[in-house]
């Protein structure tokens, strides 16, 4: 019974602790943007909203926060319905040498989608005619993502029992209708999970943003946030924390509806 | 694992519904890759003589990376990192929040699953600017709060800074992943445990870890490969100070970038490739060596 309460009262100061922890570096994100002259420390504001319209009044800002949902949009869209589809084949049908695959492709992911695949990746881009526009960084950014969104459905697809597939077959279901209508209802919990996933990598992506579009009217929001400096390069700390505070309620929102309506979690767990 | 093929879908349709995302990945990921192992083979330079007509120069850029007392720096600091901040860090904390959320219910479990979540999905640039203020030397919230005024803590602790960073940001995911993992133990064997007089490390260690052995192993590896290859530090410390805090994403954009030695970087990208191949090696092998007593085990759930 001691034991029993001593644990608890542990469990409940680690909590304690873990949430304090998690949450301060976010304070600042609650306080600057509303201070009449902010400043790095986070401190209870001067209350004003001056902030907000003199972001609004700069040319790129709005413009970026629709790129970034063209482009995070996209590629979720782009991963989502590609790696859905590889990863139910993938689980059903046996094909030869598929493990090795999924994880050489995985490797390749993790590591190419850094500072090593620049050139080439801008290389490409050039000669297929993707520099400045939002096709070539969503077409970028889903060939990064899609090994893991595979790895990680795969996982969904395989704990889904596949007696329903089964019936509907006897019934005359084609394969399509299979998957729309049976195994996408089961699986969504996943496919909101990667969904999330995917925008929010694209939605603070920097690097292939950056090199790929050259024209600020086409240029995401995390790209934006570093051109809120003045001519000496100071940063302008009124902009980026009112700007940083709008950029990321956004995929905050999306999170909240996502997480109530389809639940945020690894259902049933990864496998293998 | 089915194998019977369900929904009837045969050779040739399985085939159509993988191929678009293969083409994606061959195109944006094989293809950038394999000229990356092509170039590492090069002397091809950012500007001058080299950026107009490259020489293959054959493992050149091999040796001089292995000879580079700045890369082996780097790769201890990138390996003082990923066990840091992702196996001891990122797994730790995740499983142990798992832990501690398994019987909760309500506010408390949900604030805190909020509150770590949101760290993991906030943009990364609006992160860095956020860690710049709480760290900063003069103004940083972290020194206003432990009154330690003027205290560089990206320059007197670089190493440990990135590492506190990267807990922060990646606990999410394996919060999530052993909390789904955990659903599957259960609460009848912990009870027999405990009913026999287990305390909580023998529960863990007898109950729980055989049954969660594949999700723990799955976890490692994912988070290792993406701290391995994670360019965010960047953001806080440059690599600096001295190169104190270069691990070897970042050594990589010196080389290539600011030095303009593409060339060089490339071949440094594949020796990074090299080194998480055998970090997937010894995961698949710690896999198959416990498959088969697991499986004996009669683990509860749809067989593997």
């Amino acid at each position: 019974m001691i034991r029993h309460t001593v644990g608890r009262l542990t469990a409940t100061i680690v909590i304690a602790v873990v949430l304090a922890l998690f949450a301060l570096p976010m304070l600042w994100l609650a306080s600057a943007p509303f201070d009449d002259t902010p400043s790095i420390t986070t401190s209870i504001p001067d209350f004003t909203l001056g902030n907000f319209s003199a972001i609004l009044d700069n040319p790129y800002a709005l413009g970026s926060i629709r790129n970034s949902l063209i482009q995070g949009g996209g590629a979720a869209v782009v991963v989502v319905v590609l790696a859905a589809l590889a990863a139910y084949a993938l689980s059903r049908v046996r094909v030869p040498g598929r493990d090795v695959l999924l994880y050489l492709l995985l490797l390749l992911s993790s590591v190419v989608t850094g500072t090593a695949a620049m050139v080439p990746i801008f290389e490409l881009a050039t000669r297929l005619g993707l520099i400045d526009t939002h096709l070539g960084v969503v077409l970028v950014v889903s060939g990064g993502l899609l090994p893991a969104a595979i790895f990680i459905l795969k996982d969904f697809m395989d704990e889904t029992p596949t007696s329903y597939e089964e019936s509907a077959r006897v019934f005359g279901a084609t394969p399509l209708q299979i998957l729309r209508h049976i195994v996408v209802p089961l699986v969504r919990p996943g496919l909101a999970t990667i969904a999330v996933w995917a925008l929010a990598s694209v939605w603070g992506g920097f690097l292939f943003q950056f090199i790929l579009l050259r024209d600020p009217e086409k240029a995401p929001g995390s790209v934006i946030l570093y051109t809120l400096y003045t001519e000496g390069g100071a940063p302008k700390l009124d902009l980026i924390s009112t700007f940083s505070l709008l950029y990321s309620l956004p995929v905050v929102a999306m999170y909240l509806f996502v997480s109530q309506r389809y639940g945020f979690r690894f259902h049933g767990g990864i496998k293998r | 694992m089915s194998v019977a093929d369900a929904a009837g879908l045969g050779r040739g349709r399985a085939i159509a519904f993988v191929l678009p995302a293969l083409a994606l990945i061959a195109v944006f990921l094989v293809f950038p890759a394999l000229w990356t192992i092509y170039l590492g083979l090069t002397d091809y330079r950012l500007t001058g003589l080299a950026a107009a007509e490259p020489r293959f120069v054959g493992v050149d850029n091999y040796t001089g990376a292995l000879s580079d007392p700045r890369f082996l720096t780097s790769l201890w600091l990138t390996l003082a990192y990923v066990g840091g901040s992702a196996v001891i860090g990122q797994a730790g904390l995740g499983f142990t929040l798992a832990w501690l959320l398994r019987t909760r219910t309500g506010p408390v479990r949900r604030v805190l699953e909020g509150v770590v979540l949101l760290a993991w999905i906030l943009p990364s640039t609006v992160v860095g600017f956020l860690w710049y203020a709480l760290l900063d030397s003069d103004d940083g919230t972290l020194n206003a709060l432990l009154s330690t005024p003027g205290l560089a803590w990206l320059l007197d602790y670089p190493l440990l800074s990135i590492i506190v960073f990267n807990v922060w940001r990646g606990t999410a995911f394996s919060m999530m992943l052993y909390s789904a993992a955990l659903e599957n133990v259960p609460p009848s064997h912990l009870e027999t445990a405990r009913l026999a007089g287990a305390g909580v490390f023998q529960q863990l260690r007898d109950v729980v870890v055989p049954l969660i052995r594949r999700h723990i192993l799955t976890n490692l590896l994912l988070i290792s490969l993406w701290t391995f290859n994670d360019f965010t530090p960047f953001v806080l410390t440059g690599g600096g100070p001295e190169g104190r805090s270069e691990i070897l994403p970042v050594y990589v954009y010196r080389v290539a970038l600011k030095d303009g030695q593409l060339g060089a970087g490339a071949a440094i990208s594949f020796l990074i490739l090299l080194i998480n191949l055998l970090f997937a090696l010894a995961y698949l092998r710690l896999l198959r060596g416990r498959r088969r007593p697991q499986e004996a085990a009669a683990t509860p759930g749809p067989p593997a």
